[in-house]
């Protein structure tokens, strides 16, 4: 990309970090439009939340160590596996990358110096705040944490009498917060992008974003009047779902899978367009296939609205219904497919470095094939009444969520922290992270597959003894994993008080804009807007890397 | 929305980005809504007896009267636009208040048709209620639910023509800028098509 | 403003253009009153949400100026529109063909 009117280094300029607004200390980071800023925000609260969830899958697993009791009764049990997933989902996967480095880099990935809205923006993190509280709320207050799991199926939704509405209203709230982020993403696309950056020059993180930002809007009302109802339901006594009133318990499952497919690809969307960024620098190969990429991502978006039935095949759903849905959802996993087929495309012959970024980022395919893969399996229909609501689903979409989303989350951590914060992590141990960290989760979850065939259910407290071996491995598995985790962390954090700086522009030989600015970046990111004449990912056997080397 | 506490210069305004953002935020109105319309559908789909015999205690006279106000508000909200567009703000103000006074027009009327409702004992989980059939259990259920957000969003734009009707007078809109009031009109018009769905749907089932 | 002609499409209709649309809105709303009381069989429900649709488009594409919004608007509500009608569509692929109890 040219850029020669950009890389003029104006001696005033401070970083982000060190920007002084109209508010000084906290509150200029709490009332701060600043995209950076406010991506620096969640990262810090998707971060405590993301422990929290963890702490409570940790506690789940040591609870199935053995049959029977081991450390809980099954009620904190049923608790505790909802606030896992309601945590987890809508706490940390969904907002997840978009919220945290969409914020921070797709303004510089375009050439612009914000999002459209800056304003809007920050009232989406505070919206994301006040749900996180309300969610903390429902565990604390009088009555006990929702034990409905995080769907909240009815009927039992409005007769238990746990908090259920407001971990409700959380969920509600963190929807319009999502939908925000999304009304801002797609406009920020639309009408700031650089001059010169045309829709296929965008890297390919943009069209991930950009995909999911679409589902965010289309998709996220959905469920925020579905929840909204059965708080309306429990408080009023309206008749809508319950089938003591009438209603139809299998449409309010229909209304939350309209909306919570979609999520799924909200959740993964953004993480495959981390994959495409990091894969072509790592590998100093021009990206293979950019444009089947990025209309993946597009493909993506339209058929994942298309399938949301899949979830309920043994709800109690026509013939014809199923029939249809099982189909489609064969016909989602071709883009997903033709993501997977171009990265591995651009790895061949490429100069692979193996960096901490690539490992999770091959992490990231290798596990995505399998949760992908298994994902087909369920969709058709013979194999799904064999496996619905066994642990192969839970298996199925942690490969998807974790060993995906989160191992994505992770690598674009690695990737871009070093740009975000001007320090450099220590290297070697997270190299040795993410090895633990990849043994601990394949321990962790893939018993799960097998115990699932065999027909271990999901969300049991208690189980049959032959199903013991491959719950004591998996929660062996925890006992990796975890540890990992708070190491990975450990890194970052000693990273940030005592990590060696980092001034270079271009830490790992970058294409993309966000190499092309100071480290950490300046307020506004640009001194002067950029020109794009370039296709992102332009390597030329390293020739571009070596030209950047020099001009420094 | 281009106020930036930055000294910097580029504050730029980019009224086409507001319009944009503004409809995407009502493709989420729309959507929400939306849920609720496919509730009805399956409901009126599966109950056709039940929501038949249910629409007949409803005033159609009052919903014809109410669909008639709120179609003229969306009149005098898109003429208050036209106005300031040719620098009348005198005359853009008072189609802004007409927009509003008919507003409450049409809540007065949600009001006494609620309250007779509410008189005849047809209100959630009430006993008169309860003992009809399930279909007429769903279709009151809904009928309060989606008139009542519509409502709530009537309220809503009233709050919101109000705050534009003082940014009027204070020429923070003016001729040559004036996208809030063209966002606050978007949000207005959806408010009313709306409407064009839930009259029929609810008022004139025969 | 450098940029006053970006910032203002040329949404200016006419005073008379308003007033045309409400005056079929309201006709609009009138046919749709009138012909409720007719009984058209199974086509009722499909009458009323025609005459409901072209409301919405006179609303959308005068009162809203959609008509003088550059095309990514309408390719917009085009996406909005479709996904709200897939989620109908396959909806009923379930519940036209249910067979309960």
């Amino acid at each position: 990309m040219s850029n020669e009117n950009t890389l003029s280094n104006n001696e005033n300029d401070v970083s982000y970090l060190e920007y002084k607004g109209k508010h000084s200390g906290i509150l200029g980071w709490l009332l701060s439009t600043d995209h950076k800023r406010i991506g620096l925000l969640y990262l810090i609260s998707l971060s405590v939340f993301l422990i929290v969830g963890v702490t409570f899958g940790f506690l789940m697993r040591l609870e199935l160590l053995t049959p029977g009791r081991t450390i809980m009764d099954p009620q904190t049990y049923n608790s505790i596996f909802t606030l896992h997933g309601v945590i987890m989902i809508f706490l940390f996967v969904v907002p997840g990358l978009p919220a945290v480095f969409g914020n921070f880099f797709l303004p510089i990935l375009i050439g612009a110096r914000d999002v459209a809205f800056p304003r809007l923006n920050l009232l989406s993190w505070y919206l994301y705040a006040v749900g996180g509280l309300l969610a903390i709320l429902s565990i604390l207050l009088p009555g006990g944490p929702a034990d409905t799991g995080w769907t909240f199926y009815i009927p039992y939704s409005v007769r238990t009498n746990t908090n259920v509405i407001p971990a409700l209203f959380a969920a509600f709230i963190l929807g319009f917060s999502s939908i925000l982020t999304g009304v801002n993403f797609v406009t920020t696309v639309h009408r700031m992008r650089a001059p010169g950056m045309d829709w296929f020059k965008m890297p390919l993180s943009v069209w991930s974003l950009y995909a999911t930002a679409w589902v965010q809007i289309l998709a996220t009302p959905i469920i925020g009047i579905t929840l909204l109802l059965v708080a309306v339901e429990r408080i009023f006594g309206v008749g809508l779902f319950d089938p003591a009133l009438g209603g139809d318990p299998v449409l309010y499952q229909h209304l939350f899978w309209i909306y919570s497919h979609p999520a799924v690809y909200i959740m993964i969307l953004p993480a495959m367009g981390v994959v495409s960024e990091i894969i072509p620098v790592f590998a100093h190969r021009t990206i293979f296939g950019y444009r089947f990429i990025a209309m993946s991502s597009i493909a993506i978006a339209l058929f994942g609205s298309l399938v949301w039935a899949h979830h309920m095949f043994t709800a109690g759903m026509s013939d014809t219904g199923q029939l249809i849905f099982s189909l489609l959802t064969m016909i989602v996993a071709i883009p997903s497919a033709i993501k997977v087929f171009n990265w591995v495309a651009t790895l061949y012959k490429g100069s692979i470095d193996l960096q901490p970024p690539m490992l999770y980022v091959l992490a990231f395919i290798f596990q995505f094939s399998i949760g992908g893969l298994t994902g087909v399996m369920q969709g058709v229909l013979s194999v799904d009444i064999q496996v619905h609501d066994t642990s192969f689903i839970v298996a199925h979409f942690h490969y998807v969520m974790f060993g995906g989303t989160g191992f994505g989350f992770f690598a674009a951590l690695h990737y871009w922290f070093p740009k975000m914060f001007g320090k450099m992590y220590n290297i070697k141990l997270a190299k040795r992270v993410f090895w633990a960290m990849f043994v601990g989760f394949n321990t962790l979850y893939f018993p799960m597959f097998i115990m699932g065939w065999l027909g271990m259910p999901r969300r049991y407290y208690d189980y049959l003894p032959e199903y013991q071996i491959y719950h004591v491995i998996s929660t062996i598995g925890s006992w990796i994993l975890v540890p990992a985790l708070f190491l990975m962390f450990g890194n970052f954090i000693y990273a940030l008080f005592k990590g060696a700086k980092v001034t270079e522009k271009n830490v790992w030989g970058g294409e993309t804009l966000e190499w092309q600015i100071a480290t950490p970046p300046v307020h506004e990111n640009f001194i002067d807007i950029p020109i794009v004449t370039e296709s992102p990912y332009q390597y030329k056997d390293n020739e571009l890397v070596l030209q950047t080397q020099e001009a420094k | 929305m281009s106020i930036q506490h930055t000294a910097a210069a580029h504050i730029h305004r980019d009224d086409v980005a507001s319009r944009m953002g503004m409809w995407l935020f009502l493709f989420t109105e729309l959507l929400l809504f939306g849920g609720m319309f496919i509730l009805y559908s399956v409901y009126r789909f599966t109950h056709p007896q039940d929501f038949h015999l249910a629409a007949k205690e409803l005033n159609t006279v009052i919903g014809t009267f109410n669909t008639a106000i709120l179609l003229t508000s969306s009149l005098t909200m898109a003429l208050s636009i036209a106005a300031i567009q040719r620098r009348q703000k005198t005359l853009s103000i008072i189609f802004q208040l007409i927009t509003i006074l008919l507003a409450f027009g049409f809540m007065v009327n949600k009001y006494f048709e609620w309250g007779a409702k509410f008189h005849h004992g047809i209100y959630p989980g009430s006993d008169t209620l309860l003992s009809k059939p399930s279909g007429e259990i769903l279709f009151f259920g809904l009928y309060y639910v989606m008139t009542g957000l519509h409502g709530l969003h009537v309220i809503i734009g009233v709050v919101i023509i109000a705050f534009m009707t003082v940014f009027t007078l204070r020429d923070v809109i003016t001729h040559d800028n004036y996208v809030k009031l063209e966002a606050a009109g978007l949000y207005w018009h959806l408010v009313d098509i709306i409407w064009i769905f839930l009259f029929p749907l609810f008022y004139l089932i025969t | 403003m450098e940029n006053h002609s970006k910032n203002h499409s040329h949404n200016q209709h006419g005073y008379g253009v308003y007033f045309l649309v409400w005056l079929a809105l309201m006709a609009l709303t009138g046919i749709t009153v009138a012909v409720a009381g007719i009984n058209f069989g199974r086509i009722t429900v499909a009458t009323a949400l025609t005459i409901a649709s072209i409301k919405t488009y006179l609303v959308l594409t005068i009162f809203m100026h959609l008509r003088s919004e550059s095309k990514t608007f309408r390719v917009f509500v085009g996406v909005a529109l479709l996904f709200l009608i897939i989620s109908f569509v396959l909806l009923f692929t379930d519940y036209s063909f249910i067979v309960r109890n």
